[in-house]
């Protein structure tokens, strides 16, 4: 991929453009709520590209990918909070938890260098469950964690001196908190999208691919492929620190129960979903994961009691229903993801 | 009489009970091309594996242009000037032609994260040079026209043609393939011949696994015969054509 093509930048003006007035459109529209919506998608976005990293380009299967959020959410939580009394300014700490979550992420690739597959999402799926239990039991017999209970009243992001969860005038719109959050984390993933494309397009873009397509012929080739996997564990464990670190400030509570296998399967069906490898399938999934289920959420019940007049299934469980069934009929009908790398377009065309 | 480019001493091999290498010796000169034959299951195959790193060795020791070589990790046997090809064809199935060579550049490159994503000068002049010397490559094996098509939709001898552009990318000294012309038809063979004998003559030393007589024969220099893991015999071709073991071995006794 050379740079962006001249044509490129009225659709990038678009775009860019869309993400600006989204918030206060939909903040208008719909309300809050919503907003709150589109800044978990782009937290969402920001952990399926870091996923997408080591299951996508590496072809690492990882199944606790959540741990690193963990570990991110953690770390801002005990370093800008009345739990320890610091307060640390989260400039400091986001980058120390992309740094923190990257180590964890050498520590998880390690010993698993030689696994493959399905092993690999075994060990992996320990992993993930075992930072969630510590996190779970490290309040005794000294409390670190403060244990199920979680830390509350953390520190939200401060920007020029503005904490980001107050409300704020500018030019006759007042934004709030979410929506202020909204600015920051599109920022950030839009950072995230863009260090991701410039890896995939180089020397070790290629070489992730090539041991997920060969290990034995890219280690012919030269490639030490220990290095290069750790390399791919603490790149996307470090997106994945970042993420965890906005996500404490924005909820301004953590708990070990926002960290569970669930999510872990949640994010790597974006990935899935979306179209493995692919960044632009990668980003719809992460966006439709995250709105639909809220959408369902909202309609399902007004839909039912409009067309029979009652209540008949729980929106939860429909909804839990309806996204398994999107899920076979995804892998049934596009198993490659919903959207693709175009590879097979780019051979029709020579 | 040439300078010694490589020299294995008594290399062996079990796997588990079975010998399948023992106390192989052999010396490969700089410019030639070296053909190790010998009936199915003899170790060739294995004694490339060991050569080449993927298999860790039991006894023995490679020298390489003067230097003991690292066995055991293919990524230092490749940085020492080692690159091969695999008898049942592995390239980098869903990348291009051209993604393979450059993958094979990244032995002799070295862009980091940091330079990926910043894309400085210097990232960019290497990022350059890596495509002009893998296309220069595609051309050089005869399917630089092929350059954007997918690795596994080429056809079985272009395909074997680009595992040789990628190993080459490596910057080898002794470039080694492993049955380079199974499955191949007497016109794609030839070619095969032909691309082989200009890799000598652009002064790459060449070790060569075959089980087509008739192709070792023709284009080896020297060549070693293989049988139940020992080496029976090691001469020009003519000589080992005569030689009374390897005819045991290959007809019985």
């Amino acid at each position: 991929m050379p740079s962006v093509p001249s044509k490129a930048w009225p659709g990038m003006t678009l775009i860019g453009v869309a993400l600006a007035i989204a918030p206060i459109v939909v903040g208008a529209g719909l309300g809050n709520a919503w907003v709150r919506v589109l800044d978990f998608a782009a937290l969402y976005i920001m952990l399926a590209l870091g996923l997408n990293i080591v299951v996508g380009f590496a072809g690492l299967l990882d199944l606790g990918y959540i741990a690193f959020y963990a570990v991110g959410a953690y770390l801002y939580a005990l370093l800008a909070s009345p739990h320890f009394g610091l307060h640390w300014p989260a400039w400091a700490i986001l980058p120390l938890g992309a740094a923190v979550a990257g180590l964890f992420g050498v520590l998880l690739g390690a010993p698993t260098l030689r696994l493959r597959g399905d092993y690999l999402a075994i060990v992996t799926l320990g992993f993930g469950e075992i930072i969630r239990i510590f996190l779970n039991n490290l309040n005794a017999p000294v409390n670190i964690t403060n244990g199920p209970k979680g830390i509350a009243r953390i520190d939200p992001v401060t920007l020029l001196g503005h904490p980001l969860s107050r409300s704020v005038e500018i030019g006759g719109i007042t934004f709030t908190g979410v929506m202020l959050y909204y600015y920051l984390f599109v920022a950030l993933a839009l950072v995230v999208v863009f260090i991701g494309i410039r890896l995939q397009d180089s020397r070790i873009g290629r070489a992730w691919v090539a041991i997920r397509e060969d290990e034995i012929a890219a280690k012919a080739c030269g490639i030490d492929t220990r290095n290069v996997k750790l390399l791919a564990f603490a790149m996307g464990a470090s997106f994945g620190g970042i993420a965890g670190g906005l996500f404490a400030s924005f909820q301004e509570f953590v708990s070990p129960e926002s960290f569970g296998l669930l999510e872990s399967v949640m994010v790597l069906c974006m990935v899935v979903l979306g179209g493995m490898g692919h960044i632009p399938g990668v980003i719809l999934g992460g966006l439709l994961l995250t709105i639909l289920p809220e959408a369902f959420r909202h309609g399902a019940g007004p839909v039912q009691q409009a067309l029979f007049g009652k209540v008949l299934l729980d929106p939860e469980a429909l909804r839990m229903l309806l996204f398994g069934l999107a899920l076979i009929a995804v892998m049934l009908y596009r198993p490659a993801g919903l959207w693709p790398e175009p590879r097979h377009r780019r051979e029709l065309s020579e | 009489m040439s300078a010694v480019l490589l020299d294995a001493r008594g290399v062996s091999k079990y796997f588990g009970g079975v010998q399948a290498l023992k106390d192989v010796s052999l010396t490969i000169l700089e410019g030639e091309i070296y053909g190790l034959i010998g009936p199915n299951g003899a170790g060739k195959t294995t004694f490339f594996n060991v050569l080449t790193g993927l298999y860790p060795r039991d006894a023995g020791e490679v020298t390489f242009v003067g230097h003991p070589l690292k066995l055991g990790t293919p990524h230092e046997v490749a940085k020492a000037g080692i690159a091969r090809t695999f008898q049942n064809i592995r390239l980098f199935a869903n990348m291009t032609a051209l993604e393979n060579v450059m993958v094979g550049r990244h032995l002799r490159t070295g862009a980091g994260v940091i330079g990926a994503v910043l894309r400085d000068p210097a990232t960019r002049t290497e990022e350059a040079a890596i495509l002009r010397r893998a296309e220069e490559l595609l051309h050089y094996v005869g399917i630089g026209d092929r350059a954007g098509a997918i690795a596994r939709h080429l056809s079985y001898g272009d395909q074997r043609r680009l595992e040789i552009a990628r190993a080459l990318a490596t910057e080898p000294k002794l470039l080694a393939l492993d049955e380079p012309a199974a499955g191949m038809n007497a016109t794609e063979t030839a070619a095969l011949k032909g691309l082989i004998e200009g890799l000598r003559a652009d002064g790459l030393t060449v070790l060569l696994i075959e089980h087509d007589v008739k192709l070792v024969m023709g284009l080896c220099d020297r060549v070693a015969v293989l049988d139940y893991g020992e080496k029976i015999a090691e001469d020009v071709p003519a000589n080992v054509r005569n030689d009374s073991k390897v005819i045991e071995a290959y007809l019985g006794a």
